[in-house]
């Protein structure tokens, strides 16, 4: 049996308390395998973001059971100690606008998320540059973002959460700043990673040109999953 | 790779212009404490210069520098005779109004006997007194070249030698001439009073007075000892060259002395303030930066160490530019302005634990960044 890389179980996230209390989600349930490329769409304040960010341990849940590759992260309290080691060495997270860090060029954005995770700065760079090449951004390696195209700062920005072969991909609005053509290069690339590194990627999207790049489409209202739709083969 | 480093690249101009704004208050720090120094350093030239082992003044007093002191011209021998005492010289001070070819001038005219303990222990140029009257040996701060006329008391004087780093304690340079000289010049320049008393006979105003003799002793003597023997006389009081010297810091110079400290510790103060708000402000320029850090999984100690290094990279370089500006321009400064190599590196310590502390609320700051605050457009 194939263990599911991530698995939801119940779970709810509620912000403040009392009359002023906000249920982002609600009992949710959601299971990705290896190599499944998952939509989440929704109605703005639907819990998306939410559960991505829950997803990516950034924020804390207030119920319910998740794991992430078999390991049981959360159950009423986190069981994972070192979070952010946990996000560097399993999660790659795609943000809408690439958030590069503007002091270092291309090719050091992707090596710096190696080299935090322990890989030598030498080792970093050189799997940094093939990366940068399989996403056709190589001849952009030593430009810095502010001059990359927005095309180019999003494949460095996928480049770099790729960088230590993580099992799971969390990309938040990845295509937003593309034009339809490169958000499909984007999507198709993001499927030819899920396949080869056998990683579960789920992408919040609003955009509905990219919906047939998905396995599956689950969409959330009020913090509720309303539909889980796999796509026909 | 350093992404400390990284970022200064990225703003270097920017970078630099906040290190060179933060190296002006540094420099002005430096100079307070460069200046500090020059104080008592400059209260203790002339006693150094002298290299006296004993000063013999007037009972009761703790002259000649703290207090007003008048010994009859004769201690000068009784002091000799002292067992214990190698050579002993008579010394006169006083403040005078000096015309010079640049102008009006302050000086602290002393009095010695060739020949004796008294004079200045090096020249710059020139040569030293010798027997002749009206000649004088100036320090360079009074801006007199050999050969130049000084107008003192009516007389004309010619300066045959210069010394360096000879001021009083006021700051004023020193002006060497023969005993002689400067017992008619004292005379000169006392009350009319004093003078008709003088010109009478009355004890009171006999030119034949001097200020102080210092003492230098034979290897071995305690000066101690010596100045016990010498306090037995009533009308005189001695002091060791240790305890001149105290009484010059402590009491001479003491409120300048502590007046510059206080001032020192307040620019500090404000120093450090500003260092502070110069790295929580860079710090926050970067919030959205650290953010992403943390969301990629940066641990703690990379976030500490980029606030620390820019804080250390910013103190060092602000500091270097201190240095560099203080040594530059100290010369400018109407009084000494003493740095030494101990002075640049305990104030560099000093920036540096200000750099560290001063990034402390940073840090804080920066560790409670929410990794979701790099989410937002």
């Amino acid at each position: 049996m194939i263990t599911p890389l991530v698995r939801i179980e119940r779970l709810s996230k509620t912000f403040g308390s009392g009359d002023t209390a906000v249920r982002a989600l609600v009992d949710v349930d959601l299971v990705i395998g290896p190599g499944e490329v998952v939509g989440l769409k929704g109605p703005s304040g639907s819990g998306k973001s939410t559960l991505l960010n829950v997803i990516a341990c950034i924020l804390e849940p207030t119920s319910g059971r998740f794991s992430l590759n078999g390991d049981t992260i959360w159950d009423g309290r986190y069981l994972a100690t070192d979070l952010r080691r946990l996000r560097r060495e399993r999660i790659g997270f795609i943000f809408q606008f690439h958030n590069l860090l503007p002091f270092l060029n291309a090719i050091d954005n992707v090596a710096l998320a190696m080299t935090l995770a322990g890989v030598p700065a030498a080792e970093a760079r050189r799997r940094a540059a093939d990366l940068l090449d399989y996403l056709q951004v190589g001849k952009r390696a030593t430009a810095m973002p502010a001059r990359l195209s927005g095309g180019e700062a999003q494949r460095v920005a996928i480049a770099r959460a790729l960088a230590n072969r993580p099992r799971i991909i969390l990309a938040d609005e990845p295509t937003a700043a593309l034009d339809s053509e490169r958000a499909r290069v984007v999507m198709d690339l993001l499927r030819h990673v899920a396949r080869e590194q056998e990683a579960a990627v789920l992408v919040v999207t609003h955009d509905e040109k990219i919906f047939d790049r998905f396995d599956r489409m689950v969409s959330l209202r009020d913090g509720r999953i309303e539909d889980d739709l796999r796509r026909a083969a | 790779m350093n992404i400390a480093l990284a970022d200064i690249r990225h703003n270097l101009g920017r970078f630099l212009l906040t290190c060179l704004g933060l190296g002006l208050l540094m420099g002005v720090a430096l100079s307070m404490v460069g200046i500090y120094q020059g104080v008592v350093a400059e209260a203790l030239a002339l006693s150094r210069s002298l290299a006296a082992d004993v000063w013999v003044v007037e009972s009761g007093t703790r002259g000649p520098f703290a207090e007003a002191s008048r010994l009859p011209g004769d201690a000068r021998e009784m002091v000799q005779r002292v067992p214990g005492v190698a050579a002993a010289g008579s010394i006169t001070l006083r403040t005078a109004e000096a015309r010079t070819p640049q102008g009006l001038i302050r000086v602290q005219v002393m009095g010695y006997e060739p020949g004796r303990p008294g004079g200045p222990s090096a020249l710059k140029t020139g040569r030293g007194l010798g027997g002749a009257r009206f000649e004088v040996v100036a320090d360079q701060r009074a801006q007199l070249a050999v050969g130049a006329t000084v107008l003192l008391g009516g007389d004309r004087y010619t300066v045959v030698g210069t010394t360096r780093g000879l001021v009083a304690s006021g700051g004023d340079p020193l002006l060497f001439m023969t005993l002689r000289d400067s017992q008619e010049l004292q005379f000169k320049l006392a009350p009319p009073a004093a003078r008709r008393a003088s010109a009478a006979g009355a004890g009171a105003g006999s030119i034949d007075s001097i200020n102080a003799v210092i003492a230098k002793l034979h290897a071995g003597a305690d000066a101690n000892a010596v100045a016990e023997t010498l306090r037995r006389w009533k009308h005189l009081a001695a002091l060791t060259d240790a305890e001149q010297s105290e009484l010059l810091t402590r009491s001479v110079v003491n409120r300048a002395r502590v007046q510059l400290g206080m001032f020192t510790v307040v620019l500090l103060f404000v120093s450090a303030v500003i260092i502070a708000l110069i790295i929580y402000t860079m710090t926050m320029d970067k919030l959205r930066e650290i953010a992403t850090l943390k969301l990629i999984g940066a641990p703690d100690r990379t976030i500490v160490g980029l606030v620390l290094q820019q804080a250390l990279i910013l103190g060092g370089l602000g500091y270097a530019a201190a240095t560099v500006l203080v040594f530059s321009v100290r010369d400018v400064f109407p009084r000494a302005v003493a740095l030494g190599v101990a002075e640049v590196a305990i104030m560099a310590g000093i920036i540096g634990t200000i750099c560290v502390l001063g990034s402390l609320l940073s840090i804080r700051a920066a560790l409670r960044i929410e990794p979701q605050q790099a989410l937002g457009s």
